[in-house]
């Protein structure tokens, strides 16, 4: 039965019951013993759920180790861009171990992450790492815009046999939405249509998302009937769910909070330009985060960041009924 | 005391005064102007005689990193606090062009190279600009500013090693609150566990360590100097463990966009763990303290005392004036410094 709940905690409840169903499941990170997280080292213990010290590359090499050696764990990195300063862990040790093995071994972690801080945290504090990551193979990475898909996809994940980087998008954390209670599971690599339309299709990630809906309900009232397609992993990524809805609709406005060169909205371009350029009736608009640091000043980081004008002026343009630049 | 001149001893408190009035301003500036100041800011309440003692013990060309906790460090050097507070109000005027905040202030005019909001990897610039004054050999020192959380990092480790082989003129300031955060150095950190002091950790790196009170100016400034001397003279870099107390929360409180920020005295308590702790931590306040022993040491008059608040005070209002009127930054800035 679905219940309202924020996003952050629709995520602590996948956690949760996950590591009551599965013993080998471990949660750890720095600043575990903060209140939010006192329930897990109560309910689990002190094997299952530990402080680190401010060591990124130790915290996810354990992390690896323990997984080859049979354990589940959880990461806890706050956020995305701690990731950056293990860099080989991420993305060149556990993620390479199965194929370098010839399938020998498996490396089950989750790497759990909030990103996309864009509330004046600037300069170290507000990327959009998604595409630092879904280019790396052997990972995937999972960037959830609703509670519930929060839940669903970090139980998927830590199930999953291969490293996940489990991606928050920290503007999303107290917004609330249903979330079925129980076990909840979300397929990796299956996209979700947020909006059916048939007018042009727009696929955004995480808080783009939202701004994408917002975007939709104006132009609605333009009588533009917009579909948006929510990816919700970008590795694997369902390219097959956006292109059948480009062949409904014709045209595509790709959103994505990260920088333009080169975001998902960049693969996807891809994908769409080699597989579905027979369905397009105009050229693909890329509404991204421009090439910068996000800075500090708030018109200057709302410069930087994809908003609702910018997408809806897209759809406008690939629709002809304006020619404005997106 | 004895190398240390009144006007040395007035001056240093003065900087300490202001870097406290500051800090002050901008954390009333979350009640008294909300939304104004966005994002994360992390401040230094208690660490003003870390700061300054530090500082003193440089000259003009010597340069200095930092991490997010920054304020102090460009108060001390002379950057204008006008310039520093449009900068946490994300002015035009300010120090960076409203584009760093709060976490990523920078003055090379006066030496402060920059800081970094990610922990512990501020602490190679430090020993690659002290690389470049061993290059130029004009016996410039770089002073590196950290936390104890920071030691956790390998690139503290990495640091201090080549730092070492290499003899470079540079010296660890790592200032010890004792926290990361909520975490506690015992919870997080082998040396702190087994009772040592964390500047232990230079001995695996063939360099002195000492452990000092980081509340006390005068300690610092005698400390530091020593370090700076050494490293100067071309013998390499030395570890130095401050000890302070961290009188706020560890930085404001993280609330969704539109929601004011501030620093309720209960979540101290709450980060210190009990309350005698933290009232324990507010009588070791390095600026009364040290207030208390100039006066009693007949440096400072109470009245001098009250003039040196007075001047903090109003030059802070100044400032808090100036960033509120500093126009934004023109959208486009934005793009502006993204290459050189
Ligand atoms: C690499 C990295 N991991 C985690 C964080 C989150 N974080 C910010 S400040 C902080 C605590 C640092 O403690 P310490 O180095 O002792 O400095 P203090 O803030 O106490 O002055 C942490 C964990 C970060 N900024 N960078």
């Amino acid at each position: 039965m679905p219940r309202e709940l924020p996003y952050i905690v629709a995520i602590n409840e996948a956690i949760h019951l996950e590591m009551a169903r599965d013993e080998d499941v471990l949660y750890f990170g720095q600043n575990m013993a903060t209140t939010e997280n006192e329930d897990f080292v109560k309910a689990f213990g002190k094997d299952r759920v530990r402080v680190t010290p401010i060591s990124e590359t130790a915290e996810i090499g354990l992390a690896v180790g323990a997984a080859l050696a049979g354990k589940r764990p959880v990461v806890e990195l706050y956020m995305a861009e701690f990731m950056l300063v293990a860099m080989d862990q991420v993305t060149n040790e556990g993620n390479r171990f199965r194929a370098m093995s010839g399938g020998q071994v498996t490396v089950p972690l989750v790497l759990k992450a909030g990103y996309g801080f864009a509330a004046g945290w600037a300069g170290q504090h507000t990327g959009v790492l998604t595409n630092l990551f879904m280019g790396v193979p052997g990972l995937k990475v999972a960037v959830p815009s609703t509670a519930a898909d929060a839940k669903g996809l970090m139980a998927t994940a830590i199930r999953d046999d291969n490293p996940v980087v489990y991606l928050h998008h920290y503007l999303l954390t107290l917004e609330h939405g249903d979330v079925p209670e129980g076990e909840h599971l979300v397929p990796f690599g299956e996209a979700a249509i947020r909006r059916s339309g048939g007018d042009v299709t727009i696929v955004a990630t995480g808080w783009m998302v939202d701004r994408s809906l917002a975007a939709a309900d104006t132009l609605a009232g333009e009588g533009i009937k917009a579909e948006i397609i929510d990816p919700r992993t970008v590795a694997p990524l369902d390219t097959k769910t956006i292109l059948e809805s480009v062949e409904r609709t014709g045209r595509l406005v790709l959103v994505d909070q990260a920088p333009r060169h080169a975001a998902a909205a960049t693969v996807i371009a891809g994908e769409v330009a080699e597989h579905g350029f027979s369905s397009l009736k105009a050229p693909i608009v890329q509404v991204t985060g421009r090439d910068a640091t996000v800075p500090y000043s708030e018109p200057l980081e709302a410069y930087v960041i994809p908003d609702e004008e910018r997408i809806a002026g897209a759809v406008r343009r690939v629709l002809g009924t304006s020619p404005v630049a997106a | 005391m004895a190398q240390l001149d009144r006007d040395r001893l007035i001056w240093m408190f003065t900087q300490m005064v202001r870097i406290r009035e500051f800090e002050e301003r901008v954390k009333r500036t979350f009640e008294e102007h909300p939304g104004v100041i966005r994002g994360h800011t992390h401040l230094a309440d208690g660490v003003e005689a870390s700061i300054v003692g530090s500082l003193s013990a440089l000259r003009e060309s010597d340069q200095v990193l930092t991490t997010y906790r920054c304020h102090g460090y460009p108060i001390t050097l002379g950057t204008p606090t006008k310039a520093l507070m449009a900068e946490i109000y994300g002015r035009a005027d300010g120090i960076c062009k409203g584009i760093g905040g709060s976490m990523h202030l920078t003055d090379v005019s006066r030496g402060f190279l920059g800081t970094s909001g990610i922990v512990g990897q501020g602490i190679p610039h430090a020993a690659g600009a002290a690389y470049a004054a061993q290059i130029r050999g004009d016996g410039d020192v770089v002073l590196s500013f950290f936390g104890d959380g920071a030691s956790k990092q390998g690139s503290f480790h990495e640091t201090l090693n080549i730092a070492s082989l290499w003899k470079l003129p540079v010296v660890f300031v790592m200032e010890n609150n004792g926290y990361n955060v909520v975490t506690q150095s015992h919870q997080e950190d082998a040396n702190a566990a087994a009772g040592q002091d964390l500047s232990v950790k230079a001995a695996a790196y063939a360099m002195p360590g000492v452990t000092i009170d980081g509340g006390d100016p005068v300690t610092v400034h005698e400390t530091v100097s020593a370090a700076v001397q050494r490293a100067r003279a071309g013998e390499g870099p030395t570890l130095v463990e401050s000890k302070i107390y961290r009188l706020s929360a560890h930085g404001n409180i993280i609330a969704p966009p539109g929601v004011p920020l501030h620093f309720p005295e209960h979540e101290a308590i709450e980060v210190f763990g009990d309350p005698e702790q933290y009232e324990a931590a507010k009588r070791g306040d390095p600026v009364p303290r040290f207030r208390g022993r100039l006066v009693n040491d007949g440096v400072l008059g109470p009245d001098d005392a009250e003039r040196i608040a007075q001047e903090a005070r109003d030059e802070m209002q100044e400032a808090v004036t100036f960033g509120l009127e500093s126009p934004m930054p023109a959208d486009d800035e934005a793009l502006a410094y993204v290459w050189a």
